[in-house]
């Protein structure tokens, strides 16, 4: 569960039609909704990120609607980590059932910068900033989200459970 | 222990003790839900999980309600998805056409949801039904595909924001007003990962509808869920409504809650969100010269046949203004029956507005009444996000019926005692 890259800043309150648009949301398919992700905030912000790139968002980041189809954009766009402040709730839970691995640092998020070369170890929630040489630690992951991770995400954790 | 709503709710549905804010609770569901958007996801992930049956074919509830009358090819592909994997299973609430309307306006009406019970919902708006004194959240498509597989769900237990309503309520001031001036103070992340609770003289002198217009937004200030007492209002309104045996609920005295927040509404103008967060609230009042292109009335927050009459009084033997674009949405068939019945519909028709079927459409910029760069709406919706109706260089003002009317007559945001 380790991931390098450049990180992209957005700001707090990053809402899910930013995240993608409603009008997207005819399709579930994550390379179609990877390619507009983000079309709520600039049009062609995505050709921007390059496969592996970390998102790093500010305060209450997802918040809006339930559309699992926002971490799915993020996922699809190749971006496998989420670094935030803090997440709205419904967003929290979709990322982990998506597979979706998100940190929250809480004012932490101020020692990060747009561009900025990252490295995560999403196991120990650290976060090496290689362009500051700082170390972040991130709030540690709830036990009960581990559980579905390790299960292999929630689509497995009920698979077994329906068995 | 003393518990909240919250806590006594989650306690009914929950084997063990659910306990202190923080554990993470297994509970019964008592009804599943998604939408045409959401879904066709879930299915796919009821299909990925391996489930052959849905817990309970009288328990789930599929409603085609965002893009519909279907707006695409695309839609109508994923709208049929739905309808076949609803006769699959024989799911018994299905809605679409002419028996649909939107969500969260059409089950309550349709008796499926009461006090005490746990709704879970593929839409962030589903906590609309803690006006019912229901526990009712929005959640992802596979945490649904899982409730509807499983019958149940995980849930940490939420820390309560308790918010005490009182004084006198002003003649053009409701509760739309209530729930944006709250937002307002808390801010959209003021009550993140906690239940807002609402109590005190004005909640329990307010209908129903009204209660439901204040849940529905608990989610924009981040609320998992926005839970109002079950009264004898709330028995009166289920029992009419066919909804079995309703129970009344109120929270435990002495219940430790995170925060306080007190209201005093004497005095309170009408609140307008301003662009581009619920957040941004400010009385009407100081608004000037806040021209509009389009007023949308209609929505999950107030397209229920109160907010209709509300909006009628005031538009009634008048003329929309020559500029303004008015799109009245009743939200389910039986509103829009009422209107018809009650000759609010021809009130709306005589005046130039334009009357559509139940739709979610407008409210996200996903089907009719969409934007244009540099347009201006006001709309009794519940989120004014940048770009949520149509073109990011677009505006969305959120206030409540009253002040929709009185804008789409004006065409400016004004206070409506100024019509």
């Amino acid at each position: 569960m380790k991931y390098a890259g450049k990180a992209h800043k957005v700001g707090d309150h990053i809402d899910t039609d930013a995240i993608i648009p409603a009008r997207f949301l005819v399709t579930s398919d994550p390379q179609e909704l990877g390619q507009k992700c983000f079309e709520g905030l600039e049009e062609g912000w995505v050709k921007r990120v390059n496969a592996g790139d970390i998102l790093v968002g500010g305060k209450n980041f997802g918040c809006g609607s339930s559309r699992e189809h926002a971490p799915i954009a993020i996922l699809g766009a190749g971006m496998p980590v989420v670094i935030a402040h803090s997440y709205a709730r419904i967003f929290y839970r979709n990322g982990f059932n998506m597979g979706l691995v998100l940190l929250e640092i809480g004012d932490d998020i101020e020692r990060i910068s747009d561009g900025d070369e990252l490295e995560v170890d999403a196991k120990s929630g650290t976060i090496q900033n290689k362009t500051t040489n700082e170390v972040i630690k991130s709030l540690p992951v709830p036990e009960f989200m581990t559980e579905i991770l390790t299960s292999g995400g929630l689509v497995e954790y009920v698979r077994k459970k329906v068995a | 222990m003393a518990q909240t709503l919250a806590q006594k709710i989650l306690q009914r549905h929950c084997s063990e003790e659910v306990g202190v804010a923080g554990n993470i609770v297994q509970c019964s569901t008592s009804l599943v839900l998604a939408n045409d958007i959401t879904a066709p996801l879930s299915i796919d992930s009821f299909r990925k999980m391996g489930a052959r049956k849905v817990f309970d074919r009288e328990k789930i509830a599929l409603v085609c309600d965002h893009f519909t009358p279907n707006k695409d090819i695309d839609s109508a592909e994923q709208v049929k998805k739905v309808r076949e994997f609803a006769r699959e299973m024989d799911i018994l609430h299905y809605y679409e056409g002419g028996n649909s309307g939107v969500e969260h306006a059409l089950l309550p009406e349709l008796g499926l949801v009461g006090p005490g019970d746990i709704v879970v919902g593929a839409d962030s708006h589903t906590c609309t039904y803690g006006g019912l004194g229901a526990f009712a959240t929005g959640m992802g498509s596979t945490d649904i595909a899982g409730a509807m597989a499983l019958g149940e769900t995980w849930f940490k237990v939420p820390e309560t924001i308790r918010v005490n309503i009182t004084g006198n309520l002003e003649k053009f001031t409701t509760s739309k007003d209530l729930i944006l001036h709250l937002i307002g103070v808390i801010g959209v992340d003021g009550a993140l990962y906690r239940a807002l609770e609402f109590g005190g003289s004005v909640v329990d002198e307010m209908e129903i509808e009204a209660r439901m217009t204040m849940a529905n937004m608990a989610i924009e200030a981040g609320g998992k869920a926005g839970l109002f007492p079950a009264d004898s209002r709330t028995i009166a309104y289920c029992t009419d409504s066919g909804f079995a045996d309703p129970e009344e609920i109120y929270p435990d005295s002495g219940a430790e809650y995170f925060r306080v927040v007190d209201i005093d509404v004497s005095g309170m103008s009408p609140q307008i969100a301003c662009p581009h967060l619920p957040d941004n609230v400010k009385p009407v009042e100081e608004l000037k010269n806040v021209k509009v292109d389009q007023v949308v009335l209609g929505s999950c927050t107030n397209g229920r046949i109160s907010d209709l009459r509300a909006a009628a009084e005031i538009i009634k033997g008048r003329k929309v203004h020559k500029d303004v674009r008015f799109i009245v949405l009743p939200a389910t068939p039986r509103i829009y029956e009422q209107a018809l019945d009650e000759g609010l519909i021809k009130i709306f028709a005589q005046a130039g507005g334009i009357v559509g079927p139940p739709t979610c459409g407008p409210c996200l910029g996903g089907h009719m009444g969409i934007l244009a760069a540099g347009e201006r709406c006001l709309a009794t919706t519940n989120r004014n996000f940048k770009g949520r109706m149509g073109s990011l260089e677009s505006e969305v003002y959120l206030g409540s019926p009253i002040t929709a009317a009185a804008a789409a007559l004006t065409g400016e945001i004004i206070h409506p005692e100024k019509v």
